[in-house]
């Protein structure tokens, strides 16, 4: 039985020939990321609960504080400084202000190949790249970080063949929300989602990891796709080699298989309080907004800013809407000013603010308050996942946020 | 075996739901869990009692990664976590901290926040309302995480 590419990883973590689904191994792990969400948590377990606290090898850790930078209070600066301190106490990789930490792991650290715990859900966007990231608690995260390993489960794996190429006007925002819509948010649970066909060969890295980003909104443990020359490319601007690169093989098992064309995709939102609560978005024009936010780990790359600022160049927001501009790196911001987008999004009236985690997680900038509606391009939707509980949130892509932000009302890019 | 009050959601709860965001970055779990299903019911924290039960759907402790959410019931006293399924992070946090999560395809359907619920860990029962109910048993690996207390007890133990 030959094996997909999640399981080639796994089997290569594990040191052994082969594995199937639901076997449990112990796995070497190439790298563990972590953020300014739990740290703090992780570093009082490590000082207060070992009895032996250790760190198996440094150079695998990467601590990035995202979520709620700058500060908002001296509580969470208290939090801050305790991970910032043991970062330096221990010489561990420490990034602070630069970007939302999946883009900083992306930009920076990602290899094909590599099997990748991050105590962030959104660790799964790692895929684009045919790493295998996923989501862990601070409790995984210490144990990785005192051995080096972990144990995992083999997930089966799902395949979305994608076949055609998206349509002008519709992006991997509209198609992974569509995906999603159509599988379930419990549709892939404890699976891996393998992107693969023609259709994806189309992808953009930045769509990949929009994709990959939100397979956890289907309850994936990770998302992947196959590498090829997008990504090889990708990985030779950023100066990196891949650690290896696997291919499914032809006789593999898939737990199911799925066929998307890409062609037929239109712009879609995902309404309250669920991610797969999917309509098109034609069907919910006109519904009042108060704030708009353009950026997250997944639609805040300098591909969506080209978009919002294709969307708004010469048009104004609506005096009724705060529309947040937020890039997701400091290399993302630097290219959007040197592209003259920041000036746009600025004479249109936007709020442009530093990279971060933003309103997408809901307690810091832009939370919103009673009764307010978001639409955003961040992951998720959930009751009260950007402020008041009685919030609504709307999920959309760059285009439909920005024409929304112009509208001051959900709107199609060709409304405004 | 005592006695707990069962406290019931809905499917495809979110851990955004068990712990706001907003409360994630306070310096410890108890701090926190005063904050607990405040977006579902403000008076979670106050009623809930050391023994009771949590009960969800399918999906339950669905979204982000943050290990406060299983930290916060568990802080709380709550004895165990019943549900149709679990997303993932959500169920091997819980067994990491050494909060049982227990897949029960049929209890939750059947019972309301309010009733009185029994478990049996090892016969792998629960009872409510008078009627007896089979839950699927945990992978021996977790279930020796479980029995050891948690993660960090476990590997405390493999460091001896």
């Amino acid at each position: 039985m030959g094996m997909t590419i999640a399981e080639k990883i796994i089997a290569a973590a594990a040191g052994v020939e082969s594995v199937k689904p639901g076997d449990i191994h112990t796995v070497e792990l190439d790298r563990l990321m972590s953020n300014d969400g739990t740290t703090h948590l992780t570093v009082d377990m490590y000082n207060n609960k070992l009895k032996n606290p250790h760190i198996a090898d440094t150079g695998k850790l990467v601590f990035i504080v995202d979520h709620n930078v700058p500060s908002d209070c001296p509580k969470t600066a208290a939090s801050q400084k305790k991970m910032r301190d043991f970062a330096k106490a221990n010489h561990i990789d420490f990034w602070e202000g630069k970007g939302v930490c999946h883009q900083i792991m992306m930009e920076n650290y990602v290899r094909p190949g590599e099997l990748i715990f991050g105590a962030d859900s959104h660790t799964c966007s790692y895929g684009a790249l045919g790493a295998f990231g996923t989501g862990v608690g601070c409790t995984d995260f210490l144990y990785g970080m005192v051995t080096g390993t972990s144990w995992v489960m083999v997930p089966e794996t799902v395949k979305f063949n994608l076949v055609g190429k998206l349509p002008e006007g519709v992006y991997a925002r509209d198609l992974i929300l569509t995906i999603i819509g159509e599988v379930g948010a419990n549709g892939c649970n404890y699976q891996v989602m393998e992107f693969t066909g023609e259709g994806a060969k189309t992808l953009t890295i930045s769509d990949r990891i929009a994709l990959c980003n939100m397979a956890v909104e289907a309850g994936a443990k990770t998302g992947i796709f196959e590498v090829d020359d997008v990504a090889m490319e990708y990985l030779k601007e950023h100066g990196r080699e891949p650690k290896a690169v696997y291919h499914s093989d032809p006789d593999a098992h898939y737990v199911r298989e799925y066929t998307f064309d890409l062609s037929k995709v239109e712009p879609v939102v995902a309404k309250p309080d669920f991610v797969d609560n999917l309509a098109p978005a034609k069907d919910v024009r006109g519904i009042k907004i108060d704030e708009a936010f353009l950026g997250s780990c997944n639609n805040g790359r300098i591909e969506d800013l080209r978009v919002g600022a294709q969307v708004i160049k010469g048009k104004k927001v609506s005096e009724k809407v705060r529309f947040l501009v937020v890039p997701a790196s400091q290399t993302i911001y630097r290219q959007a000013l040197e592209e003259g987008l920041i000036d746009i999004f600025m004479d249109a009236g936007a709020i442009v603010m530093n990279p971060n985690c933003s309103v997408c997680w809901g307690s810091c900038q832009g939370v919103i308050g009673e009764n307010e509606v978001l639409i955003s391009t961040g992951t998720r939707n959930f009751k009260g996942r950007a402020g008041h509980p009685s919030s609504k949130v709307y999920l959309g892509s760059a285009a439909t946020v920005t024409a929304s932000a112009i509208a001051g009302e959900i709107a199609l890019a060709s409304d405004v | 075996m005592e006695k707990g009050t069962i406290f019931k959601f809905h499917n495809d709860l979110d851990t955004d739901q068990i712990i706001a965001s907003q409360y994630l970055l306070l310096p410890n779990l108890e701090e926190m869990k005063s904050h607990a299903f405040e977006s579902l019911d403000p008076d979670f924290a106050q009623k809930v009692k050391p023994g009771d039960f949590v009960v969800g759907g399918e999906n339950f402790g669905c979204g982000s990664s943050r290990e406060q959410a299983p930290g916060v019931l568990k802080a709380l006293g709550v004895k165990a976590v019943i549900a149709k399924s679990f997303a993932r992070i959500f169920y091997r946090n819980a067994i990491n901290i050494g909060l049982p999560a227990i897949v029960c395809k049929d209890l939750p359907d059947e019972v309301k926040t309010g009733d009185q619920m029994e478990l049996h860990m090892l016969e792998g029962t629960a009872e409510a309302n008078g009627k007896v109910y089979s839950c699927t048993k945990l992978p021996e690996y977790m279930q020796n995480i479980l029995n050891q207390g948690g993660l960090i007890a476990s590997l405390n133990r493999e460091e001896e």
